[in-house]
């Protein structure tokens, strides 16, 4: 984290402050970078703001009226917060807990959804090709190729998940946020997913939160710990969970709360 | 990381634009749709307020040529609605003492047999009822007791009208308040060996007992404003009294005798004035009731 | 054990009174209905005439159903863009808050003033105003009952609307957010489409009450016994003329009357029940 040069950060946070109500801080003085074409994995105990620092990197956290925030987080060098959040949003794309693909659109309508609500016109030979592309970047290409033009309600909890891997990375952004992707699926679904992670993460940049401590082990390259609102530590991770420098780090990797 | 196709980013001001346009529109047309609510309350406020005296409420409603008088002479017109009052209590009266222990028993036998498609059948029938327009009851009760039972246009067909009003009020609002009930505690009670119908009286109607009263109060707000079957059945009089087979007055139909002669325009305000801070009353009421009291 | 028979005995009669009620009704409908449909056949639904001179005695419902039907369409028309902007307010934009709370109130007083109140006040403060817009010269007529009407039948439209809408599963929203849709866009792609059934519902639900409604469109309409001849013109509702007409009927007019009735009687029923089939669908 502190020897690699500043082109390879896709994104810093600086000495970041969310608060839902005035005087309790949500995440608390948050300082840290995410390199390029990586996994970095948010982890610790329920209410630790992990998902909340996450959040703020979309601005999605700004859902909430009364929300404060303080400090900045930069994109490529450009704060995040003096550009339009729909530019934002479509350079940072999104995965949430539970797979959420739009019930009242098709497959194929899923796929392009971002282009469509964001009234952009493409061609069908571009829009063919786009959720082609997309698809088979998630490994579902095969799988629905045939029921494009079905609604996905029919899909597994993974296949749905893997559906909405297709509809973020549509707009080829450059960061994918990914908020317990997999706490909702099955063993088999969840080991698919992270496959398929450590394949994206070639293209793009991948922030994962998670509660489950091996897989952050598994799949990411570097790892944040967060105790209640603050970053506690942070660093590649083999190194963290082997040799933890915090003792709280460690009580958490240990499984002494969590 | 290039974008793949080239994307129009210059629709971003239009669309913020359009965005903040229709939340101003979806403002607007809230305010549109409460400002009557002001209007109407202001206006009767306003010129309702010159008759409410203690003689509107004991004094039976003056004929048109004591209102025509008082009127010419910028004088507040003699008498009130006390003949309405009356008629109106008596009527609701009536309706409940029908309506509402039988709304209360389907009500429950609804709920306790909900897996029955008689009872189910019964829901829909209830449903259907409810939304019958109140002048049709007010026909029905003419057929069955101004033509029948009492030769002629009395309080009695009044309540009738009334009461079958009521009754899928009743219905619904009992089982529904049943149904938020929690099952564990009807399954305690039989734990303890309560037999069934102890566990009807003793466990689940005192447990529901104010959403099962937040119910009734609704039901009677709803027949107190009730005009057009009280035209059919109980026509109106100007005396006060309690014989149910003769004709009766009744709030509403005060309002509508004074608003078709042009001296009372007045007590026309006055009256309105008072049944709606009446029933809406009733309505405020019923909700603090219903918000006071619930449990998990 | 035997308090448990008697309970259910007596619960099982109460529940009879719904069956007799009902059928009573109908049949009486039906009953009161017949000298007419004997005497004119089913032209009388379709005949506007309505003449009670003795001697040439002729009804018809046309004129009133006419009157009905657009007096209550009208109405929905009028009320959905104000039921559709509150029942997001509250639902949407200002879900959860004090003032959506505050809003949802002051539309539910709307629901509890009586319907001759309404009339009562369309009489003094609106039918001024209409003569002075020079559209109509009395103030009575279609557009002015209609109007008033919509007012009634807004609480009905937004209440239910309002709690299908606040249903839409927040992580729909969030996935659209997420791809960079305004707040706009999230409520036209998503949060409509999801709760399109339930909406539609909410307003057959308010048709069939607007449909039934009697004291206010009486005191606003005209008292017309005919078709009316355009948005200004008076008329009659089937429900007005009942109102009107019923006190001095007797023998043919009042079985003409009563046949009125029992057309509104059905139309409301289905209206009714269509609403209620597309919530179940629904939900």
């Amino acid at each position: 984290m502190n020897n690699t040069p500043q082109s390879n950060n896709v994104l810093e946070i600086r000495d970041l402050s969310i608060a839902y109500e005035p005087g309790k801080n949500a995440v608390n003085g948050v300082t840290a970078s995410v390199k390029r074409n990586s996994i970095t994995a948010i982890m610790g105990p329920s209410g630790c703001g992990k998902s909340t620092l996450l959040r703020a990197m979309n601005r999605m956290h700004e859902l909430y009226p009364n929300i404060r925030t303080k400090g900045d987080i930069l994109l490529d060098g450009q704060s995040i917060f003096s550009m339009s959040v729909i530019e934002l949003r479509r350079k940072v794309g999104m995965v949430f807990q539970r797979p959420n693909p739009f019930p009242n659109m098709t497959i194929y309508e899923n796929v392009v959804a971002g282009f469509s609500l964001n009234d952009i016109r493409l061609k069908k030979s571009q829009r063919d090709e786009i959720v082609e592309n997309a698809l088979r970047n998630v490994t579902l290409w095969d799988e629905v190729k045939e029921s494009l033009y079905r609604k996905g309600t029919f899909l597994s909890g993974g296949q749905q998940q893997r559906l909405c891997v297709a509809r973020a990375i549509a707009f080829n952004p450059e960061v994918l946020l990914l908020d317990e992707p997999t706490s909702a699926l099955d063993p088999i679904a969840t080991s698919k997913i992270e496959d398929l992670l450590g394949e994206l993460k070639k293209k793009y940049t991948l922030v994962l939160v998670t509660h489950n401590m091996s897989q952050a082990a598994r799949i990411s390259d570097d790892s944040m710990f967060m105790y209640l609102g603050e970053l506690v530590e942070s660093g590649r991770t083999g190194t963290l969970f082997t040799t933890p420098k915090d003792p709280r780090t460690e009580a958490y990797l240990t499984g002494k709360f969590g | 990381m290039t974008e793949m196709y080239p994307v129009l980013t210059d629709n971003i001001s239009r669309r913020n634009r359009t965005n903040i346009r229709f939340r101003y529109l979806v403002i607007a047309g809230s305010v549109i749709t409460v400002i009557p609510i002001f209007l109407i309350v202001g206006n009767l406020a306003v010129k309702g307020f010159r008759q409410i005296n203690l003689a509107f409420f004991t004094k039976p409603a003056p004929d048109t040529f004591q209102a025509m008088m008082a009127a010419s002479s910028g004088e507040i017109i003699p008498g009130g609605i006390a003949n309405g009052l009356t008629g109106s209590l008596l009527m609701v009266v009536l309706a409940s003492l029908f309506a509402i222990p039988l709304g209360l028993m389907t009500g429950i036998y609804i709920y306790e047999n909900s897996s029955l498609k008689y009872a189910r059948f019964i829901r829909n029938l209830t449903e259907i009822l409810q939304g019958v327009p109140s002048i049709i009851l007010g026909i029905i009760a003419y057929i069955w007791i101004v033509k029948n039972i009492t030769r002629g246009y009395s309080a009695l067909a009044g309540s009738v009208s009334l009461a079958i009003m009521m009754l899928p009020l009743i219905i619904r609002s009992t089982e529904e308040t049943m149904r938020m009930i929690p099952v564990s505690i009807r399954e305690a009670a039989f734990a303890l060996g309560t037999p069934y119908y102890k566990m009807i009286y003793k466990i689940l109607i005192p447990v529901s007992f104010s959403g099962l009263a937040t119910g009734v109060l609704l039901a009677l707000s709803r027949i107190l404003g009730e005009t057009a079957p009280l035209m059919l059945t109980a026509l109106g009089s100007p005396a006060i009294s309690l014989d149910v087979t003769r004709p009766v007055s009744a709030v509403p139909l005060l309002i509508w005798d004074f608003y078709n002669d042009p001296n009372m325009v007045s007590l026309v305000w006055s009256a309105s004035l008072f049944l709606m801070v009446f029933v809406l009353s009733m309505n405020l009421l019923a909700r603090s009731v219903a918000s006071k009291h619930k449990y998990i | 054990m035997s308090g448990d028979r008697v309970t259910k005995v007596l619960l099982f009669i109460s529940s009879l009174t719904i069956l007799l009620l009902s059928a009573g009704i109908v049949i009486s409908l039906f009953g009161g209905a017949l000298p007419a449909f004997r005497e004119f056949g089913f032209r009388f639904i379709i005949s506007s005439a309505w003449n009670p001179t003795a001697g040439s005695e002729e009804y018809g419902a046309m004129s009133f159903i006419a009157g009905t039907v657009i007096t209550s369409i009208l109405a929905l028309i009028i009320c959905i863009p104000m039921a559709f902007s509150t029942s997001l307010f509250i639902a949407e934009y200002y879900n959860g808050t004090r003032t959506s709370g505050i809003l949802r109130s002051l539309v539910d007083l709307l629901a509890g003033i009586p319907s001759i109140v309404y009339g009562f006040w369309g009489f003094y403060a609106l039918r001024p105003l209409m003569v002075a817009t020079g559209l109509t010269d009395q103030g009575f007529g279609v557009f002015t009952a209609s109007l008033v009407l919509a007012i009634m039948i807004v609480p009905y439209a937004t209440s239910l609307s309002a709690e299908i809408i606040s249903m839409v599963p927040a992580e729909l929203k969030e996935a659209a957010y997420s791809l960079g849709a305004t707040r706009r866009e999230v409520i036209f792609s998503v949060v409509i489409p999801s709760a399109r059934s339930g909406i539609i519902a909410s307003f057959i639900l308010a048709l069939g009450r607007a449909l039934g409604e009697t004291m206010a469109v009486t005191m606003l309409i005209g008292n017309a016994n005919v078709i009316p001849k355009g948005l200004f013109a008076p008329g009659n509702t089937m429900a007005s003329v009942i109102a009107n007409q019923f006190g001095e009927a007797s023998g043919l007019k009042m079985s003409a009357l009563i046949a009125i009735g029992l057309l509104l009687f059905l139309i409301t029923a289905l209206v009714n029940y269509l609403g209620k089939l597309i919530i179940k669908r629904f939900a």
